[in-house]
């Protein structure tokens, strides 16, 4: 099992900003207790999937050589309950990014509505901090693709985005 | 080049966003740690904020030198070696650590920097930027 809260990103501009679409469905387990008789996406889930949002356009800055974690939520506010057969649109930018992390602001939308919003802080753990690998380059090269970042993506020239070569194992 | 009391007031509200305290909490005497409740990982947040609000530049360790505290080579049996703490003042210069120089156990470190140490930290950061 993967643990994917967003179902496909819809734009995806390196070192700036990236949308995705998060299809919410009664198939969803956890939509039975959550509650019984009364499904609701619970909000830790949004949360989640707007941090793969963020997180992701983070790594990518970085060429996935950071090893990037979600580090503190200094600030969120959420607007509305959504259901299955909502879909939230979550949107992330990048407002600060240097050697040592990112802060990154996103929000959620259910149509024209403000569902959610949301600042996050992600830490660039060193060396120092942790030896090993956090994520194979194969999962987020996986991840990137299963997620259509390829397919609408762009450098910061304004080119398609590609793999790094660190994910495609070409020149690390 | 702001004023002292524009620094004050930016660092005010970095922190009432990091922290999420009130502002009349966020006082020049006001410790971090102690009276404000920050972490570790704040101090991340915090930087962060400092580096947007005035566009400056605060590589890791600058403010907060936990390379220092977690050196085996300035510590020793929970201690800051008399070293650690000539190398403390160095790095430090915006921060008075005579009190912490007498006991300098590293435990009671991070509950010496305050809102008044950050702002003479920006206000040499400025100074050199200009």
């Amino acid at each position: 099992m993967r643990w994917y809260w967003i179902d496909r990103f819809l734009e995806f501009e390196s070192g700036r900003s990236a949308k995705a679409v998060k299809l919410i469905s009664m198939a969803e387990d956890h939509m039975h207790d959550h509650f019984p008789g009364c499904p609701i996406m619970p909000n830790s889930l949004v949360v989640e999937g707007m941090a793969q949002t963020g997180g992701l356009l983070v790594c990518e800055h970085t060429g996935f050589q950071a090893k990037v974690v979600l580090a503190k939520i200094p600030k969120v506010q959420f607007h509305l309950n959504v259901s299955p057969g909502d879909t939230l649109t979550y949107s992330a930018e990048i407002d600060h990014i240097d050697d040592n992390g990112a802060m990154v602001t996103a929000t959620s939308h259910h149509g024209d509505r403000l569902q959610a919003e949301i600042e996050f802080v992600f830490a660039h753990l060193n060396s120092g901090q942790r030896d090993r690998t956090l994520f194979e380059p194969e999962t987020f090269l996986k991840m990137m693709r299963m997620l259509g970042a390829f397919e609408v993506g762009h450098a910061a020239d304004g080119s398609p985005l590609v793999a790094p070569p660190l994910l495609t194992g070409k020149g690390s | 080049m702001p004023t002292k009391d524009e620094i004050f007031q930016k660092i005010r509200t970095a922190l009432v966003d990091a922290l999420g305290v009130e502002d009349d909490e966020v006082t020049e005497e006001a410790t971090l740690v102690v009276d404000l409740g920050a972490e570790s990982i704040d101090f991340l947040d915090i930087v962060f904020r400092l580096e947007k609000a005035f566009e400056i530049k605060i590589p890791r360790g600058e403010l907060f030198p936990e390379d220092i505290l977690t050196s085996s080579d300035y510590v020793k049996e929970g201690k800051v070696t008399p070293e650690g703490v000539e190398e403390l003042r160095r790095r430090m210069p915006f921060a008075n650590l005579d009190g912490f120089a007498a006991n300098p156990n590293v435990q009671d470190f991070a509950n010496l920097l305050t809102v008044g140490d950050m702002c003479r930290f920006v206000e040499t950061k400025l100074e050199v930027t200009s």
